[in-house]
């Protein structure tokens, strides 16, 4: 059952995403594909309960890594599509 | 369930609504900045939330990769010029395909006999993230010209089918009752990687727009897959979020360049660069001191930025000049093509941080009736979304692309660094027409120079 309760998580997630991007004008694609860049970055959440429950030492320098890129995804993500989206904020103010 | 595992999960859930709103947020202009901020609270109450989740220790490891990862990302982001902010987003993107990847390989290391639904996703999430980890960092690479060229030899789409066939056929093993055996885990995730750079080798400069954007639907897919394996319903929503949504966005993307996902993912042939005959006629040169006294005079300039002003840093002189052409009575526009630049939006970006406009900006759709009662067309650094071949030879790779009409104005202006061809390799007509002069050198100090004879006028 729990398979099944997935699958549907999976299907309405995939539409909501094409729901939410279906009318968004060229000038913000960068910014856009920019911050669903930074909201993959939730991998750091799996990262760090892999980590966490690492037991080798295999498994922990993986692990270690997992969560080190995955930091960097979301940081990373974060501050550049901040930078990004403050260009459109100086316009507006400007006027 | 635990009153703990209660909170925690919940705080998922908030999380969850946070990226939605937030990624909804950012798909309009005025609400874009608000949005990032909304996801990145459901970020930090995402992460820290899970610091408290049942069964997580090696604490100090964890603290110590987040500080290192932190301090390289936030760094690097906080310094990186704007306009190298598409390899940056791949670069980033990589790490997060990577981190999947990490996952995968630490829950299919270990020696618990997993179901057979989580083991296969546990895989295919892997080996994605893999392809995506690579292929973007490969992206990076080109995009800051540290990988140059593009590797193409026959059979190469053939000898990556086989890879991924190879993978698979591993996958497979693995799932049938191999797990355990750490040796062909290894495997398959080595060979995804070697896909990955395989892949997007290739693949030429101009297309790693619709590519990094392609792998960022990816790493999405790969966080959703691996969300499954952990059970964990927030990387699920929010992979499978981006995933969606990225595909999409890389089909308008590819779509605005006039080009379909195929054609750029498999690139045929050794160079695509046939483009037909040699053009007629020849490049005609001015001196910047003529170009500025035309511009000054004129009643009209539209001003065509593209990659090339970006890499010279010049889009705050070209500011400048249009200040002051402004200041003259001059009617002064910009035009941007969709796909200027490295990514769609790129130029925006940059001309809105040189201070211009929005309502001197417009598309090409907007514009391009207006080049016939224009008088000075400047052409900076843009190349081929200003080719009228793309109008007239069907022959053309390039054919069918819509381009600024910059070659009905009464005069065009180009400034370039040199004679060669543009990103797609094709001759550019419009040099070579009696309306065209070529004013060549580094855009930034021949828009300096533009500035300061129009200043002596």
């Amino acid at each position: 059952m729990e398979t099944f309760i997935a699958i549907y998580i999976f299907m309405l997630a995939a539409f909501t995403g094409l729901e939410v991007i279906s009318k968004v004008p060229a000038i913000l694609h960068t910014p856009l594909m920019s911050g669903s860049n930074f909201i993959h970055g939730v991998v750091l959440v799996g990262a760090i309960i892999a980590l966490g429950m690492a037991e080798t030492n295999l498994e922990k320098t993986i692990g270690f890594f997992g969560v080190l890129l995955a930091s960097g995804n979301a940081v990373g993500g974060y501050v550049v599509t901040e930078r990004m989206l403050e260009m459109f904020k100086s316009k507006k103010d400007n006027e | 369930m635990s009153s703990l595992e209660i909170i925690i999960q919940s705080i998922y859930v908030i999380a969850a609504v946070l990226f939605i709103v937030g990624l909804k947020r950012m798909s309009s202009p005025t609400t874009a900045r608000t949005g990032i901020v909304w996801a990145g609270i459901g970020m930090l109450m995402a992460t820290i939330a899970t610091f408290f989740y049942p069964g997580v220790e090696n604490f100090a490891l964890i603290a110590i990769a987040i500080l290192l990862g932190t301090i390289i990302a936030g760094y690097t982001a906080k310094k990186v010029e704007m306009t190298e902010m598409p390899e940056m987003i791949a670069l980033y993107n990589g790490m997060g395909g990577g981190a999947a990847a990490a996952i995968a390989a630490v829950e299919l290391f270990k020696d618990h006999h997993l179901p057979v639904s989580v083991t296969t996703l546990a895989l295919i999430g892997g080996i994605i993230g893999s392809i995506s980890f690579t292929g973007s960092l490969i992206a990076f690479g080109k995009l800051q010209g540290m990988v140059k060229g593009t590797f193409r030899f026959k059979g190469q789409h053939q000898i990556n089918l086989l890879l991924l066939l190879g993978t698979l056929v591993l996958s497979v093993l693995v799932v049938a009752g191999f797990d355990g055996n750490a040796t062909l885990v290894i495997m398959v995730f080595v060979i995804a990687l070697i896909l990955g750079i395989a892949m997007t080798i290739p693949i030429g400069g101009g297309d790693m727009a619709v590519v990094i954007s392609l792998y960022n639907a990816l790493t999405g897919l790969a966080v959703g897959f691996e969300g499954y394996v952990l059970q964990n319903y927030a990387m699920i929503i929010a992979g499978t979020v981006v995933g969606a949504a990225g595909t999409l966005l890389t089909q308008l993307m590819a779509k605005a360049m006039n080009k379909t996902l195929i054609s750029v993912l498999f690139p045929f042939g050794e160079t695509t660069q046939a483009s037909g005959d040699a053009v007629e006629g020849e490049m005609k040169p001015i001196e910047a001191g003529d170009a500025g006294i035309m511009m000054a005079f004129a009643q009209k300039v539209i001003i065509i930025p593209g990659y090339g002003m970006a890499v010279a840093q010049a889009q705050q002189k070209v500011w400048e000049l249009s200040q002051l052409l402004i200041d003259r009575g001059v009617d002064v526009k910009f035009a941007i093509h969709p796909v200027a630049g490295r990514m769609p939006g790129h130029m925006n970006v940059l001309l809105a941080e040189a201070g211009v406009p929005y309502e001197l900006i417009f598309d090409e759709d907007e514009i391009n009736q207006e080049f016939k009662s224009c008088d000075v067309a400047l052409v900076i650094g843009a190349n081929d979304v200003v080719n009228p071949i793309a109008r007239t030879d069907p022959s053309s790779e390039i054919y069918g692309m819509p381009i600024l009409d910059a070659d009905y104005a009464s005069n065009v202006i180009v400034v370039k660094r040199g004679q060669g061809t543009g990103f797609s390799g094709i001759e550019n007509v419009l040099f070579f027409l009696d309306n065209t002069r070529m004013l060549y050198g580094d855009g930034q100090a021949v828009a300096a120079d533009l500035v300061n004879s129009i200043k002596e006028l």
